[in-house]
């Protein structure tokens, strides 16, 4: 989106969006904790280079199906999940599936930044490395350098690169956290409320990220700001109580919702 | 807390504003702080008591009674016939103590015809001169025949004498050192050849019935061995086991046993870890008693549950969110494990294995099993040869009659005490030294 001037990449994107190319799609999906059951059969698809927003009261699965994106359920105890996954038609709990591999596609930033306690190098070069990105010191400091600068990071901690990335703000270390993501070439980055523990500014700066990101990669956010997700997202699904309530464009949603209980909890009545 | 109670009759008449014992609370927490601080100084004071006794009865101990004087290598005593060049046993077997009695009895100016002074000068030199002038007429045969200045050991009664440690008002039938040995002594000090002299030979020295030649050498290096041993084997062992256990392996009722019972084994008597060891080790395995390498095997059974425990509990203290993000990279759980979790948690892993090691380093009772209470004399050189420890040697110097014996445990005492303080301080360096936070 370098060349392209803002008018022409949302035309792109927009046609794109129209070509209705589905990334990833979930078919019945359920998710059992144990006994209790936290989603109840989510028929959701992303689109590509798409944000797709999802929204809801708290314990609403929103972050439950946000995770079974990226199966990082499967390191919760007694977490069992039904249904079928694809990301670009492979099944993702398909046995053959290497969730190691799935990760790399799939990418997730987290609701607290949670930067490795070392430099601010090594947290970006942690992932490319234990995917042989880099074929030397030379690529990796590429590797770096551009994660950084998809982040917007790179101006601020160019100078000190190799100090540690738990002495920066929260929301440069939510970015350092969105650059380490960026750094091993995911298609999907799947965030769970990452602007949750920030300030507002810093939310301005993610939000603004975010909207950046887009051109690149396809974007599931998981939000409890209704704000946000009519600023980032151009899809909007509605989770309550484990159920898909509603899936619609962004701009439809917040003004003309086909649900009557998405119209409720946008208007604050509940949640 | 029943004197709570007294509430005042006002309580309904003025409903906005109960008595809720404001004073009351803060004097509860007064007398908590007092309580507090009361037992700290109590614990202070016994610290401070046992420090005192140990460092006040061990000194000592670190400084020797030597008396120094010409001795001459008599050809005389050590090889009247000159066979020398002949039998190598001449110059082992010689009476190397009446060489030493007669230096002594010159400088004293005792006739060499009264044999009950000569007797009686004989008890105040060390019978461990045999072994010292015999060492230097080995490695150097030219000395037959000279005469040369030697700063022999005085014998342990002497010694004690010197260092004020015997009553010399009781009377004489009742004590060890005679009037007689007392005006020797007091004589060889003011010509000078009498005097205490920093004390080597107690770290160096091995086992001895005689005191003042007796030291913790062979303790030390037998202490290392099983130190060395514990080290090697119950860190990677106890490490991986936390790993596995913390990380790996389903939480299911096998391994709510298997925890419950690595922390009941970490509170079993050391004692039942020897009598295992004394079955198994020895008996069963047959390795060989008295030797470093089954106490040290002992030890590690002994400390793997402190190391175990202090491991999961330094993973456990691994924020998860560390854990997520590497995983959420597409770390594997193994390159999470040891790329991120197991270095934030080495600092409680180094500080629960040096307190484990320390825990092991003062143990008594298993080695007491295993045979390592024997009297040692030579180093060991391998771990499978016999040697004691140094609490056991603690042990068996307490056991012992002689007054100066008594210095001599509190001394090995204070050893021990160093070592443990290094380890600890060491605990805590490393603690620092690795702390990170996230």
């Amino acid at each position: 989106m370098n060349m392209m001037s803002e008018a022409a990449v949302e035309k792109a994107l927009d046609k794109k969006m129209t070509d209705m190319s589905y990334k990833m799609i979930g078919n019945d999906v359920s998710v059992y904790y144990g006994e209790k059951r936290a989603l109840f059969d989510v028929n959701l698809n992303v689109r590509e280079n798409t944000v797709t927003a999802l929204i809801g009261p708290s314990g609403c699965g929103k972050s439950t199906f946000l995770r079974t994106l990226n199966r990082m359920n499967d390191t919760i105890e007694g977490c069992r999940v039904t249904g079928k996954i694809t990301l670009d038609n492979d099944d993702i709990y398909d046995k053959e599936i290497d969730v190691v591999e799935l990760r790399a596609r799939v990418g997730m930033v987290f609701q607290k930044p949670n930067p490795f306690p070392k430099s601010i190098y090594e947290n970006i070069a942690y992932g490319p490395r234990i995917h042989g990105l880099a074929r030397n010191k030379a690529d990796m400091d590429q590797i770096v350098e551009a994660s950084l600068q998809r982040a917007g990071l790179w101006t601020e901690v160019k100078d000190r690169l190799h100090e540690g990335g738990t002495g920066l703000s929260g929301g440069q270390q939510q970015r350092l956290c969105i650059a380490r993501a960026v750094a091993v070439s995911p298609e999907v980055i799947l965030m769970d409320e990452p602007c949750s523990a920030l300030d507002p500014i810093a939310t301005a700066k993610v939000e603004e990220l975010i909207h950046e990101l887009r051109a690149n990669y396809t974007i599931v956010i998981v939000t409890h700001s209704m704000q946000q997700a009519a600023r980032v997202s151009q899809r909007t699904a509605m989770f309550h109580l484990g159920q898909l309530v509603e899936e619609n464009d962004t701009d439809k949603m917040f003004t003309n919702p086909d649900d009557q209980r998405t119209q409720d909890y946008i208007m604050g009545r509940f949640g | 807390m029943t004197d709570v109670v007294s509430s005042p009759a006002g309580v309904l008449a003025k409903p906005a504003r109960r008595d809720i014992g404001i004073k009351r609370r803060y004097a509860a927490e007064r007398r908590f702080r007092a309580y507090g601080i009361a037992a700290l100084s109590f614990g202070l004071l016994f610290l401070a008591l046992l420090l005192w006794s140990v460092v006040s009865k061990g000194y000592t101990a670190f400084q020797q009674t030597m008396i120094t004087v010409p001795v001459e290598f008599s050809e005389q005593v050590i090889d009247k016939d000159n066979e020398r060049a002949t039998d190598p046993q001449k110059l082992m077997t010689a009476n190397y103590p009446i060489i030493a009695r007669n230096a002594v009895a010159k400088a004293l100016g005792v006739a060499e015809s009264n044999t009950a002074d000569l007797r009686a000068v004989n008890q105040m030199i060390s019978n461990s001169v045999r072994s010292q002038l015999r060492d230097m007429v080995v490695a150097n045969p030219q000395i037959i025949g000279t005469t040369q200045t030697v700063s022999l050991l005085a014998a342990g009664d002497i010694d004690s004498a010197w260092k004020g440690q015997i009553n010399l008002d009781v009377s004489e039938d009742n004590r060890k050192v005679s009037d007689k040995q007392v005006g020797w002594m007091n004589q060889l000090a003011e010509a000078g050849a009498l005097a205490k002299h920093f004390n080597g030979g107690i770290f160096f020295n091995g086992a001895s019935s005689r005191p003042e030649a007796a030291g913790v050498g062979v303790a030390l290096i037998g202490s290392f061995y099983m130190m060395l041993i514990v080290l090697v084997l119950s860190l990677p062992i106890g490490v991986a086991a936390s790993i596995y256990l913390e990380e790996f392996a389903p939480k299911n009722r096998l391994t709510d046993l298997i925890e419950v019972n690595i922390n009941n084994l970490a509170a079993v008597p050391s004692i039942v870890y020897g009598l295992l060891g004394l079955a198994v080790f020895v008996n069963f395995m047959g390795l060989p008693r008295s030797a470093s390498l089954v106490g040290g095997l002992v030890l590690t059974l002994m400390t793997l549950p402190t190391i175990i425990i202090a491991t999961r509990a330094a993973l456990k203290a691994v924020p998860p969110s560390i854990r997520a993000a590497a995983l959420g990279l597409g770390a594997s759980k193994m390159q999470t494990i040891f790329h991120h979790v197991l270095p934030l948690a080495m600092p409680g892993i180094l500080t629960g294995t040096i307190i484990g090691l320390a825990h092991a380093l003062g143990e008594t009772a298993p080695l007491l099993l295993i045979g390592m209470v024997a009297f040692v004399a030579n180093y060991p050189t391998t771990p499978m040869d016999p040697s004691t420890a140094l609490p056991v040697q603690i042990y068996m110097w307490a056991n012992e009659a002689e007054r100066a014996f008594v210095e001599r445990t509190s001394g090995a005492i204070i050893i021990l005490l160093l070592f443990l303080i290094v380890m600890n301080v060491g605990a805590i360096l490393l603690r620092r030294r690795f702390e990170r936070r996230w």
